[in-house]
């Protein structure tokens, strides 16, 4: 008997230690990004302070990513616990209950994460995703060429004067073109820039019953600027180009100006990568009649699916991944120059960080001035500036950028590409049966 | 020009056509290899760069980001297992289409080919359903099976070319001798076909190395094979050319080199149907 009793209380010990090592996996779904990536190499300090948990990565190309985890999502497979997914996923995903909540309460501090990207990543005032990091659109240029030309550029610019100082810096004989801008089609790609940049034409994509407004002349106004000043001023070639394109042009000291990103930033200032990083200045996005969602608002978030059996490993994961203590980890390992930036406001409240990213004023600048829920000048029903968070955007809006990129390469007028563009919505937002 | 000068320049000509189609389809290979010992700026650099100071950092890069061991099993695993599966099956049907047609071989054996006129994508959600419903999703035998399905017609064509190009007689012998139609298939059919079982291999194997499409959308982190780790490399924000460069060269090392030792068998498989 007091043998059985012994073996008895053995193998209870045994089976509370193995629970105790009892290890949980989750599979992390990321793009190849800098800061994805960094986040991936400092894994092991995570698996450090949660023996438990054990990460594994999944790195995929964008297009690839977004076709996965929908797979994954809509078919609640459950092959990942975590995904990194974009502003224009969390809010439709998030209505249909497709992500669990972010749990944003005890140390999370929530209420330091910038407003309007907390807004973008939300849904009826829950937020399903968590920011890694956030991004506007801004002016990027060459001091010392708008020096040479005699010209000066500054925050919020109009169209016009971009115009005038695109010419003046234009020198295509010695390899410089006036402005750079994205041409390739694609609702990520050239929709980004030109929703944006339509905003501050005063145009919006849908009117308050969700006609396509694309025959608008504030549209043709914008999109006749965009193809007149890219065909004049820009590099050949233009309609292929999309942010690497051009931050390797830009980089390879071929543009006066360069508007994308504000991730661009920490690229075309490393002198690693750039042969012009100490001679680039910024500013605010142009407008043209208001300044309304003249620049655009981006996150990459990670967002845990509904499907997923580790819910709860998955929330430690990304609380700490979307941290002010991960931030300083990076800091701490790379300097303040390499951390994800455009989530936090304590981020930018740092003196070191501001020290040593010398966008960091602009930056915020550009963020905090962009607002997801009124972007339009004349009232729109959606969410979001260069996109409308509807499951249907998605094919609009590549379909738009095939347009708009043809109207470009000089295929067909701006006019007959506005007006087959908006049938092709039309169609799709009829048997969407939004009308 | 007398008929020797002619029958020399035409030798010329024809040499020189050849190595200019064969630059022009090894360039972007060289490219891709050279690139990949380039820093990022080099990489993009207007006018590309030839002669630079060549790095290995991209290749110390990869190493470090991905489990190049992992991805080559997944490859190794899944072409070998898939070639292997789809021979099992293909040589009995291709013999048996081959030595005893029926009414429909013809129509069957153009059926099966006209599956390859389907694109993938166009059954996508029907499969990705599937592998989910049978725990195949991200798994080894997932690929295996999806790999053999999509080149069995490939497999039964050529072994069927092959056949058929075997004289009739020497069955009729072993059938005079008292060979059953297994008898026959196994002595004497796949000793005597040996070669085109080969390459038919061979080609096989290369397929499924390169195949990207099912494998970037059926697998995540355990079964993903190196053409998953290449996609992996290429970057929406930030510049990419060159450790892309390095992965790619890692992923067709292997391929390429089993290749260069089995050229003989890879061309006679390539062309045994072309000479009727």
């Amino acid at each position: 008997m007091k043998s059985l009793t012994k073996t008895a209380i053995a193998c209870a010990v045994s089976l509370a230690a193995f629970n105790a090592f009892a290890e949980t996996q989750i599979t992390i779904a990321t793009v190849n990004n800098g800061h994805m990536i960094e986040m991936q190499k400092l894994s092991p300090e995570f698996e450090k302070q949660y023996p438990d948990i054990k990460l594994k990565w999944v790195t995929l190309e964008e297009g690839v990513l977004r076709q996965n985890v929908t797979q994954d999502i809509a078919n609640g497979s459950g092959l990942y616990d975590v995904m990194t997914i974009g502003m224009y996923e969390a809010p439709i995903w998030g209505e249909r209950g497709w992500l669990e909540p972010v749990d944003t309460s005890g140390d999370y501090d929530v209420e330091d994460i910038l407003p309007s990207i907390r807004g973008g990543l939300s849904y009826n005032g829950t937020m399903y995703a968590a920011p890694f990091y956030g991004e506007s659109s801004m002016v990027m240029y060459r001091k010392d060429l708008a020096e040479k030309a005699g010209v000066t550029i500054g925050d919020r610019d109009s169209w016009e004067h971009i115009r005038d100082a695109a010419a003046a810096m234009n020198d295509p004989e010695n390899g410089v073109y006036g402005i750079c801008l994205r041409g390739k089609a694609g609702w990520g790609d050239n929709m980004a820039f030109l929703s944006a940049m339509a905003n501050s034409f005063g145009a919006r994509w849908f009117d308050m019953d969700w006609k396509p407004q694309l025959t608008s002349d504030e549209w043709k106004n914008a999109v006749n600027f965009y193809v007149d000043l890219l065909n004049k001023y820009g590099p050949p070639g233009a309609s292929g180009n999309s942010f690497n394109e051009n931050l390797a042009l830009f980089n390879e000291g071929k543009c006066g100006m360069w508007i994308d990103a504000t991730i661009a930033a920490s690229f075309v200032t490393d002198p690693k990568q750039s042969k012009v990083a100490d001679k680039v200045g910024f500013a605010q996005s142009p407008y043209a009649v208001t300044e309304k969602g003249a620049n655009w608002l981006w996150s990459w978030a990670l967002g845990i699916p509904a499907a997923t059996k580790n819910a709860e490993a998955a929330q430690t994961f990304v609380r700490w991944a979307t941290s002010k203590e991960y931030i300083k980890l990076v800091a701490d390992h790379n300097g303040w120059g390499a951390v994800p930036t455009g989530t936090r406001t304590s981020t930018y409240e740092n003196p070191e960080f501001t020290k040593a990213a010398v966008f960091a004023d602009a930056e915020l600048k550009a963020i905090n001035s962009a607002n997801p829920n009124d972007s339009t000048l004349q009232p729109s029903p959606y969410v979001g500036v260069q996109f409308a968070a509807i499951p249907e955007f998605q094919a609009i809006g590549t379909t738009t950028g095939q347009m708009v990129s043809g109207a470009l390469a000089g295929s067909l007028p701006v006019d007959k590409a506005l007006e087959s563009a908006n049938r092709s919505a039309d169609r799709q937002m009829r048997q969407a049966g939004y009308y | 020009m007398t008929l020797t000068q002619q029958r020399k320049l035409k030798t010329i000509l024809v040499g020189l056509a050849s190595w200019t189609v064969a630059l022009l389809l090894f360039f972007p290979i060289f490219w891709m290899f050279i690139t990949s010992f380039k820093t990022e700026l080099q990489a993009i650099s207007v006018p590309p760069q030839l002669f630079f100071e060549p790095t290995f950092e991209n290749f110390s890069l990869v190493q470090e980001r991905s489990d190049y061991l992992k991805h080559a099993w997944n490859s190794v695993v899944t072409s070998f297992g898939a070639t292997i599966l789809a021979l099992i099956i293909a040589i009995p049907a291709a013999y048996s289409m081959a030595f005893f047609p029926g009414k429909k071989t013809k129509d069957i054996l153009l059926w099966m080919l006209s599956t390859k006129m389907l694109p993938a994508v166009g059954v996508l959600v029907p499969i990705y359903i599937l592998s989910r419903d049978y725990g195949l999703l991200d798994s080894k035998l997932g690929l295996v099976i999806i790999f053999t399905l999509m080149n069995l017609p490939i497999i039964v064509w050529m072994l069927f070319s092959y056949f058929k190009d075997l004289p009739k007689e020497i069955l009729e012998a072993a059938r005079m001798d008292g060979a059953t139609p297994w008898d026959e298939m196994i002595k004497v059919v796949l000793p005597l076909s040996v070669g085109g079982i080969a390459s038919t291999g061979l080609l096989s194997i290369v397929l499924c190395w390169n195949e990207a499409f099912w494998s970037l959308n059926l697998t995540a982190s355990e079964a993903a094979p190196l053409t998953a780790m290449i996609a992996s490399y290429s970057s929406p924000e930030g510049l990419f050319w060159a450790k892309l460069s390095a992965a790619s060269t890692l992923a067709c090392a292997p391929i390429v080199i089993f290749g260069w030792f089995c050229q003989k068998q890879l061309v006679q498989g390539l062309t045994f149907g072309a000479v009727k």
